[in-house]
Parts: C-alpha cells; structure tokens; sequence
C-alpha cells in the first residue's frame, strides 16, 4: 500500500492515467462514445449522470471487463487496452461494484487478505511444507489486513462472516478490500447506494481518510448529489455514452446541457 | 441414426432453453419409452394393430416419468438449491433410472420380435436407404416444424419462451412458471419416447444403458447446434450421426474390420470439447455475458 | 468458511496425532494382524480418501465441478504399472525388500506428475467454461482417456488387462499379494497422510483462499487481482496429481487393471463420496470415503441395489441437504482441545459458584 509521500508513477511527468477517445459498442448499441479522461496523483473526479448513461461501462472498461474498440487508455505510461482484469487490477487500479461483492462465505479479515494475494511472499512449495517463509508471510500480512480493517472500524469484525455484515458495513469492506490490493487509482461505484446520511457521512469521512493516508486517486460514480458535490475536485457528465460537460462542481452544476440531461427540457 | 439424436437433442434442447439444466436423465427417459415398447407392442400386435401404435403408450409413460422427475427431484432443488445441486441431481436420477431399470429386468438386452415398420427400402443409385431411415428423418423433420409452430403460435409456447428468456419477469407478468416447466417436460420426455421408438425401429433392443450414451451423444448434437435453439438441434443431430457412421467406417478399417463404438464415441466427444472451445454457443446460438 | 487459527501449535498437535495413528496402523501392518480382506478395505479406503478429498479440492474448494477424475486415477495407475514392468525388464530395482520399495516411490512421483501433467493439458481448455458444460467436458476427456488406453495394445486391449489374474502384472512387480499389502500397510497410510496434509496445507495457505475467493465470486476475485485461470488450471492439476498417485497404489492393490474400473462409474462413485462428505469439507470426504469404501465392500452381494440407493439418497440430499453431511465443517484437533478444555473450566466455575 502506496503511504503519503510516495511517488506513485515512476515519472514525475506521466499522468496516474490518461484515457484518450475511448469507445465500445455492444450489438448496435454505442454504449460509450469518445470518453477521455487524464487523472494526476491524489486528484478526485466524479462521473455522473442519468441512469443508463454508462458510467458502469466506463469502469468496466477501465477494469478490463471488457476490450475498448477505439482508444487507447493508458496507465502510469503503460498501455492497458486489451489487459486481462487482474493483470491491470496489480498495476494499480481497484474498483468496488455497484451490487456489492463480496465473498459472501468468508470472514471479513479473508476477504482483505485475498486482495492482497499477490504480496504474499512465499511460494506452493512453501505453503505445502509450511516453512518459515510461510509463517512469516501469513504473520505480517495478518498485521497489515487488521490494520487496514482498523482504519473502517471493522477490526472487531475481523471473523465475521461477510455476508452477515449489515449494509453499510459491507460497502467498507468491499473498499477496504480494494485498497488492500495495494492500487493507486481506485474506482468506487455508487460508494453511498442505499445508505441513509448517517452512513453518507461516515463514508465521506472514510474517503478523505483513505486520500489523506494513501495518497491516491479517486474516480467515482455516484447519484448523490450532496456528496459528489462536497468531495470532487472535478466532475465528468455522461449521458447517452457521450461526455456532454465536465468541470468544477460550481461549473456544472449551472451548466444546462446538465440540467436538461437531469430533469429534461421543456417541451 | 442422426435423425434419432436429432429428436434427443430437440428434447434436450427445450428443457435447457427453459430452465437452464442439463438433463442428464433425458437418454433415460428415452429408455424408459424403450421397456415401455417392449411391453405394450405385443399387446398392439395382439389386437391387430400395427406395431407403431405403441408409440401412444410409450409417450404417455415416458411424459408421466418425465413429469414426476420434474416434481420430485427436479423442482425442489430448483427452489432451494444452486445451480450445481440441479446438476448433481440430474445425475442421480439419470443413475436411479438406469439402475431401476437394471434391477427389474437386468442388464441383458431384450429384443423387439416384431419389426416395427413394414417399409419398403429406397434405391437410389448406388445407394439403399433403408425406409425406416427415411421415416425417422421424416418424423424427426415433422416434429421440428410442429414444435417451432407450437412455440411461436401458441399460449404455452409463449409462455415457455418467455420463462426462458427472464423466469422473474415472467411470474411478474402472470405465467404460471410451474406449470410451463411441467408441459416443457413432458413435451421432451414424449419427444424422448418417440425417439425411443425410432431408435428401435432401427435396433430392435433394449437395455438398461441404452439411454446414456445416446442422451450424451444428443447432448452434443444440442451444443454442436446451439443449445436451446430448435433447428441447431436438428442440424446437430444429423452432424453427429454423419460423423458417427464415418468415424465407426474409418476404425474399422484401421483394426481391419472390427468396429469398435469406443472409437467413434471419444470422435464424438473430440467435437464436443472443440465445439465448446472454439464457439459454445453453437453453430447458430448466440453469447451471453454475464452483466456487471 | 470455517478457518480455525492456524498457529504453530495447533500444526504441532496434529503432526502428533497422525503419529501415534501411523504407529498403530504400523503395528496392525507388520504384524500381519489383519484378515486380508481388512487390509484390502484399508487399501481401497486409503485410494478412496486420496480420491476423494483431491477431488473435494476442485469441485468443493474451487467450486469447479469436474467428473472426469477417475480418468487420473487411470493414468496413473497404467504409468506405474507400466514403469515398474519396464525397470524389471531392465534390471533396475529389480528385487524385492527395500529395492520394490525404492521402485515403489519412484513409479508414485512419476505417475503422480504425469497425472498433473494431464491436468494441466486438461485443464486448460476445459476450465474456461462454466458449470453444466464443465462437467461434461472432463466426463469427455475421462472417458477419452479411456478409450486411448484402451486401444494402445501394449498397454490396454492384449497388454495389461487381460483375465482376472494377469501373469503380466505380476511381472511387473506390482500386484502385491496378501503379505507384502500387509507389510505395505504403514507406507500407504504414510502417503495418504502426505497427500490429505498437502491438500490441507494447500487450503490453508494464499491459495486456499484464492480459490474459494473464486468459487464465491468469480468477477469480484479477479477484481482483486487474482488470476483466475492460473489457480483453476493450478488447482485442478494439483488434485489430478492426487489422483495420479492413488491410480500408482491401485496398480500395486490389483492384480490387474482394467479401464472399466476406472470410467465414468468410478468417478461418480468418487463424486458421491464428496458430495456426501461435504463440498468443503477435507474431514467430511475422509469419512465418506472410509465410510463408502466399507459399505462398498460389505455389500458386493447386493451391488445392483446399492447404485440404486445411493441415487435416492443423492437426490434426497441435494434436496435437503445440500452441503453434504458435514457440510463446511473442518474437524480442528487444536480446536476440539481448547473447546473441551473451556467445558471443564465452565463446569468447575459452575460447581464453585454453587458452593
């Protein structure tokens, strides 16, 4: 896990990520249509927009989930196109989901330690025959997974069973989970969905939390108004696929391509 | 013989298409049709009917088993269980079957005494095709077009569309999803029976195994076309069965002269697993994903 | 998922455990206490526990149901028989005593990493469907196995199989008789010790919890960086080389071998042992095995009837019980200690608080 002050890309000049003309269509259906997008270090956009527009596409193809048609989408200087989900998820980018999953069977501390699979240090033949690269691979990831947890208030959780979390609990699981992979980009869909303004407000807490500790990047999909409003830096409208403003939370929110696309025009 | 996988697979097919389980037990089904037979023709014979008749017997039987399973064994897991528990279910009723049949009348063959079609044998050129060929194609066809029709035309035929497409907006709009899946079953089941008699026509014996091997091999003439799409079925089939007779042909020259199933069976399944590699949806299905 | 504190001690109570078992079971072995027909049960329950719970691997752990797996156990078991037939051929550990053994263990790791080899040949192609079509792809391949080991001559049709007593098997050195399964006895159990206590170390390690990360959900897993193809393919050829090395010890429990043994009825009879014993479940599968394996036995007279019950009651579990007898459930020597232990200390506080 990236903590203050580190460079998160090897070249003081190459933007976190640099999306340029991104597109895909499905049957006949243009379901993204020339998305760009460049993101610098410890930045938070936010991508809004009507249901339908596209956004979860958009993360999709972030994620790999699915092959861009046109565009190119480039990552720390390396070209993510046609990447293998977990490939780009160990170059650094997360992501949570909009209907929330977890691994429903397995403790809350289980669920963070899978995502850090890859920073286990031992080997098969290791795990078999349990040697000390074994114990103290399993001890100090232990370490870090509780403390992770303790940043969500979940570290008294740790043995619970995922699927027994009540809501609000398990969306900051599955972020926690997302950060444990050790990512500098993280992409959080619809974070606050089905959360009253208590927990609203505890996840805003926990977002400038994590910025603060890790220092990384946020994109984020969301319908709250209030709270894309408070936190973004930046903000991106997408309506029918296509990128139709994108500026200052201030900027947008008077902008009236928004606004028809939000309430309709008067016909 | 194609045509005969091609009724199986036309079976299989519909049951997939509409619930999303792989029955294991259809080829049983079709051997259940087939004991059926082996009863009820001589007692067709004995009133003077021909053979054939007993095909009304058979489908009655085989959709009555077919049916029951459904209610049984197969609608409890659907409602409580996942999709593996369906699938292990489907396996152990298709060994019950096999096994019953096993325990009642042993695993030795018995054969039909009476040939069940008086068809004359087609010349055509060179070839002879044998009439009982013809008529299975025939039949196979015929069924085709009358389920395609029955399913665009009718109510229940809608309805099992509709089931297949979404089961929850179904209910939503008021199908009786139960009731459906029932007719669904016993319509293959009796497509199974009809395939039974068309399979005996051709080899006029009945064992307890018959099923399995047959309901795999039409299971593969089902992907080979498109699960759940009708005319793949059929095509698949007649692919299947094509390539059945030529692969038995090519071992038996290769062991001059002795024809092994064995090698003809692993051809079958060659297809299945290059079929499932290169295009699973079929020769004419289409791909789903899964949505995010 | 059940995971109970995997510590040092606890690794070390268990290692204790399966010590003073191995020893009894040495002791039965050497002193040739046992009837025949026992040590034949305690052979096939240890093919059967090695069967089982590698199987429980794939289909419980990684939630991937394949069904060809006695389709590894057959390789093995022709690769070990035709291994050992090839070193006496050429002198190599020819003899008896200690240098049948060494030829022992060589044909187990040989026939046990070519069993893996095919799982991964297998696997790759196979893994990348889902459920239904999983299943009967590896029933395909299991049965294509068979049918290739069958036709090649030296090895299947005129070769190793044929009547009930092969001359040729014995030749090969394997086939033991009665005494030397006895004397056998401690290195079967030893190995099947090794391979469950692999598959356990396996489950309880990074792996284990990628796989089941994956068997709950595959997108989220690989949304967590973790590569999907490379534990399935990984998983599935690890418990292929299992199977591989019960196939090698079936060689030397049989006087010969016979591909109709080892088809589609032998891997359902495996998959039954694991469904009963729990999908999930390395304890459950061990009993089942045990348990089935002895039944097996005990009931050959009525064999057309057991086929039949075990449907029933297959079908009756899928509908009632799903997860099997023991469901997820792990039997934890450590953890059964410290549960008695706090049992006691309750009932003493208890008895102190009524005084």
């Amino acid at each position: 896990m990236t903590e203050s002050g580190t460079m998160l890309c090897t070249d003081r000049e190459t933007p976190l990520i640099k999306v340029s003309h991104l597109g895909i269509t499905f049957g006949g259906l243009r379901a993204v249509n020339d998305f760009s997008l460049e993101m610098g270090e410890n930045e938070l956009v936010g991508l809004i927009g009507p249901n339908g527009a596209g956004k979860t596409t958009v993360f999709n193809l972030l994620t790999g989930v699915y092959t861009p048609s046109e565009g190119d989408y480039y990552f720390c200087g390396q070209r993510m196109n046609g990447k293998k989900t977990h490939q780009i998820v160990q170059s650094g980018i997360a992501r949570t989901f909009q209907n929330i999953r977890l691994f429903n069977k397995m403790t809350v501390l289980d669920n963070v330690k899978v995502a850090m699979n890859p920073h286990y240090e031992y080997n098969l033949f290791s795990a078999l025959l349990r040697t000390g690269k074994y114990w103290a691979g399993e001890a100090e990831n232990d370490a870090k997974a509780r403390e992770l947890l303790e940043i969500f208030n979940l570290e008294d959780k740790a043995d619970a069973v995922a699927e027994n979390l009540p809501y609000g609990q398990q969306r900051k699981l599955e972020i926690a989970r997302a950060l444990a992979t050790g990512m500098k980009l993280l992409l959080l869909d619809e974070p606050a969905a089905g959360m009253n303004p208590t927990e609203t407000e505890e996840l805003l807490e926990c977002i400038r939390i994590i910025r603060q500790r890790f220092n990384i990047s946020i994109l984020l999909i969301e319908h709250d108004m209030n709270l894309v409003m408070k936190i973004c830096e930046h903000i991106i409208v997408i309506d029918y696929g296509t990128t139709i403003a994108r500026g200052t939370p201030e900027e947008i929110a008077q902008d009236p391509r928004v606004i028809a696309a939000y309430l309709g025009t008067e016909d | 013989m194609g045509s005969v996988y091609a009724l199986v697979a036309l079976g299989y097919t519909m049951v997939y298409g509409i619930i999303r389980l792989i029955n294991f037990a259809h080829g049983d089904f079709i051997m259940v049709g087939g004991y059926t037979l082996i009863f009820t023709i001589p007692v067709m014979l004995g009133f003077g009917l021909p053979a054939w008749t007993a095909i009304a017997f058979a489908v009655i039987v085989a959709s009555s088993v077919g049916v029951a399973t459904e209610a049984i064994a197969y609608r409890p897991v659907r409602k409580h269980g996942t999709r593996m528990s369906a699938l292990i279910t489907a396996i152990a009723v298709s060994l019950f079957l096999e096994n019953l049949a096993q325990v009642l009348y042993t695993s030795n063959p018995r054969v039909i005494r009476a040939s069940i079609f008086k068809l004359p044998t087609l010349q055509l050129g060179n070839v002879k095709i044998d009439g009982t060929t013809l008529a299975t194609i025939a039949i196979a066809a015929v069924t085709m077009v009358l389920l395609q029709l029955f399913i665009h035309n009718t109510k229940m035929g809608r309805a099992m569309r509709a089931v297949s497409e979404d089961k929850e907006a179904s209910i939503l709009m008021g199908i009786n999803v139960n009731r459906t899946i029932t007719a669904t079953f016993a319509i293959g089941s009796a497509l199974a029976a009809v395939a039974a008699l068309m399979y005996c026509a051709q080899y006029p014996s009945v064992m307890p195994t018959m099923g399995s091997m047959l309901g795999l091999k039409a299971f593969v003439a089902a992907v080979l076309g498109g699960i759940g799409i009708m005319p793949g079925a059929m095509i698949g089939g007649l692919t299947i069965g094509l390539v059945e007779s030529l692969s038995k042909a090519y071992s038996a020259s290769l062991t001059k002269g002795i024809i092994t199933s064995a090698f003809s069976d692993a051809v079958v399944f060659a297809i299945l697993i290059v079929v499932l590699l290169v295009k699973p949806a079929g020769l004419l299905g289409k791909n789903f994903g899964e949505k995010v | 998922m059940n995971m109970p504190k995997q510590n040092k001690k606890s690794a070390l109570i268990n290692a204790v455990a399966l010590a003073v078992l191995l020893a009894v079971v040495a002791y039965l072995g050497f002193s040739r206490a046992l009837s025949s027909y026992l040590v034949g049960i305690f052979w096939l329950s240890c093919i059967g526990i090695i069967m089982a719970t590698s199987l429980n691997l794939t289909n419980g752990f990684l939630g991937q149901m394949a069904l060809g797996h006695a389709g590894f156990m057959l390789i093995g078991s022709y690769s070990s028989a035709l291994l050992s037939l090839a070193m006496v051929r050429a002198g190599i550990l020819a003899g008896g005593g200690a240098e049948q053994l060494a030829r022992f263990v060589i044909c187990l790791i040989v026939s046990g990493l070519l069993a893996g080899l095919f799982g991964i040949l297998v696997g790759i192609p196979a893994l990348r469907l889902r459920g239904d079509y999983l299943a009967i792809i590896t029933l395909g391949f299991g049965e294509i196995i068979r049918v290739v080991i069958q036709g090649i001559p030296w090895a299947g049709g005129d070769g190793l199989s044929q009547g009930s007593a092969s001359p040729v098997l014995f030749k090969t050195g394997l086939g033991f008789n009665n005494a030397t399964k006895s004397h056998y006895m401690l290195f079967v159990g030893l190995v099947t010790v090794a391979c469950v206590s692999a598959i356990y170390t396996f489950i309880r390690s990074r792996f284990g919890r990628a796989i089941i990360s994956i068997r709950d959900d595959e997108i989220a897993s690989s949304a967590s960086g973790i590569d999907i193809t490379f534990y399935k393919v990984t998983t599935f050829a690890l418990s292929a080389v299992f199977a591989g090395i019960a196939g090698s010890i079936f060689a030397a429990c049989y006087s010969s071998l016979n591909t109709g043994n080892m088809g589609f009825m032998a891997s359902v009879n495996y998959f039954v042992m694991v469904v009963f014993g729990g999908m999930g479940s390395l304890t459950g599968s061990i009993v089942a095995a045990i348990g089935l394996t002895s039944l097996n036995e005990a009931l050959r007279s009525f064999d057309e009837y057991r086929m039949l019950v075990y449907s029933i009651v297959l079908i009756l579990m899928m509908i009632f019980r799903p997860a099997g007898l023991l469901g997820t459930y792990e039997f934890s020597l450590s953890g059964t200690i410290s549960h008695l232990r706090n049992r006691i200390s309750k009932n003493k506080q208890e008895k102190e608080a009524q005084v």
